[in-house]
């Protein structure tokens, strides 16, 4: 796995070089790798504060979209009801584009922190709450027969069967959360803020601090994989019954 | 001891599966269902376990003491329905688990168990570190745990290769004797070797079309000559239930 990441980063990175040997395009279009690297290096600290407002912001959203999404999930599963009158708001949520309600939070919410958790939060909510609701609806029909035959309560049924067999299904909506998180809170950093990887990277590119720019979206890159990898790895440690099937093996 | 009267009519899906079909399951015997598969023996099954919804059926199962059979039924299943999250031992006791009734009798029962099931030492292992015989063995004490009156066994052990059921089938017998037990299967050798009676379910809607009660005691092995000779009967009006039914 590291060698095979190392492998794809030092391609990319040859990839890049050539391209700005091959155009000679000036540095103010495209900086080579090298230029990026120093100016990581020149700007570290800098790049290292409005990295971790990023990352704060990110992490939060995160907490925060998982923890509503999984009580939405609950709360449509407990009263069914509710679902009819609460999915269209849901839908509504997730077809408004993030770059048309980011005025309107930073509006209510302020130019700090807040809005950006805000926005990291409403899309990651979505994805959390379909999948989850999709996996407790979904648990075979069998178990909960035989759950039934033995004389099982409602809420014994969710905690032995209905919620571990979603667990998967939790997952996939965790990994598009992991994913996508980022994409929130860097908008909400564009429409305006004073911090943040998102500012930073606005603020290179009007200086033509191309340089800068490129290694704030490295960083941004890098922490986002990270990110998608170790849930991902938390995922697969907490389900740890599933077995991955490949086309090879079928 | 109980005993069971069954008396259902049963349509799904326009199409009239039992009408006024009746069976008795007697207390302390091993009646085996028989018939080939979607002959609506399994749907019967679910029926006197109280899973089919009174839309689709009609009838009564009724026992003999006359208090409801709910909460005194065990079902076992094909599939093995172990839950792969649980080690085997909370497998095997996921009944208490989910009545909220665990206890260190239960735990120390259901370790027993497996080990008569010859399962020791995988208590603390994961369903899908066993294999297919080995979970029906988990299932087959998760079956015996709940320690019921009227157990149902639904083809259970129809996924597992020859030589594994065999001697599952062994294993179930040994335990379920002197229980009241309806056994559901679409082999015929699994019926003769397991029940004290067999019905052959033919027809739509189904009726029964044989009654066979095979000499000497479950488990009958292989070797005794009246297995042979009940399997080529049950064989027989398998495949040809026309001229079978002309002969009586």
């Amino acid at each position: 796995m590291w060698i095979k990441s190392l492998v794809i980063i030092t391609g990319l990175v040859t990839i890049w070089q050539i391209i700005v040997w091959v155009t000679g395009a000036p540095p103010f279009i495209v900086p080579a790798p090298l230029e990026v690297a120093i100016a990581l290096v020149a700007n570290f600290s800098l790049i290292g504060f409005h990295a971790s407002v990023t990352i704060v912001e990110i992490v939060a959203g995160l907490l925060l979209g998982c923890s509503i999404g999984i009580g939405s999930a609950w709360l449509i599963l407990q009263f069914q009801p509710v679902r009819a009158w609460f999915l269209p708001i849901l839908v509504a949520s997730q077809a408004l584009p993030v770059f048309a309600i980011a005025p309107v939070l930073m509006l209510w919410l302020g130019f700090g922190m807040a809005s950006k958790i805000a926005m990291a939060t409403l899309i990651i909510y979505f994805p959390v709450t379909a999948a989850l609701y999709d996996g407790l609806r979904n648990t075979d029909a069998s178990w909960i027969d035989m759950a039934r035959i033995m004389g099982a309560s409602k809420h014994t049924v969710l905690k032995f069967i209905r919620l571990p067999a979603a667990l998967p299904s939790l997952g996939s909506g965790l990994r598009i959360a992991a994913a996508v998180a980022p994409i929130g809170a860097v908008v909400g950093e564009w429409v305006g803020s004073s911090s943040g990887l998102g500012y930073l990277m606005l603020h290179a590119n009007a200086r033509s601090q191309i340089d800068l720019m490129f290694a704030a979206l490295i960083v941004l890159a890098g922490f986002a994989v990270l990110l998608y990898f170790s849930i991902d790895l938390l995922i697969k440690k907490t389900v740890f019954w599933q077995t991955e099937t490949t086309l090879e093996a079928s | 001891m109980i005993s069971v009267s069954v008396r259902v009519s049963l349509s799904y899906a326009e199409e009239c599966i039992f009408d006024d079909f009746r069976l008795t399951l007697e207390s302390g015997r091993l009646i085996c269902l028989l018939g080939k598969s979607g002959s609506g023996k399994s749907t019967l099954l679910r029926f006197i376990a109280g899973l089919v919804s009174s839309n689709i059926a009609t009838g009564k199962a009724v026992a003999s003491d006359n208090n409801p059979l709910s909460g005194r039924v065990a079902w076992m299943a094909q599939q093995d329905l172990l839950l792969p999250w649980l080690k085997v031992i909370d497998n095997v006791m996921i009944g208490s688990l989910l009545r909220g009734e665990k206890s260190k009798e239960q735990v120390e029962l259901a370790r027993c168990l497996l080990a008569r099931v010859e399962l020791n030492g995988a208590d603390q292992r994961y369903p899908h570190e066993l294999s297919g015989g080995m979970r029906q063995r988990v299932a087959l004490a998760r079956t015996l745990i709940e320690d019921r009156p009227v157990n149902l066994l639904d083809e259970p052990f129809s996924g597992l290769d020859s030589s594994t059921r065999y001697q599952l089938q062994d294993l179930a017998c040994t335990m379920l004797s002197n229980r009241t037990t309806l056994l559901v299967t679409h082999d015929p050798l699994e019926a003769v070797r397991m029940a004290d009676s067999i019905y052959v379910l033919s027809g739509r809607p189904a009726t029964v079309a044989q009654r066979i009660d095979p000499p000497g005691v479950p488990p009958r092995q292989l070797s005794d000559v009246n297995v042979s000779n009940a399997y080529a009967e049950l064989m027989n009006q398998l495949v040809h239930p026309e001229s079978a039914d002309n002969v009586d």
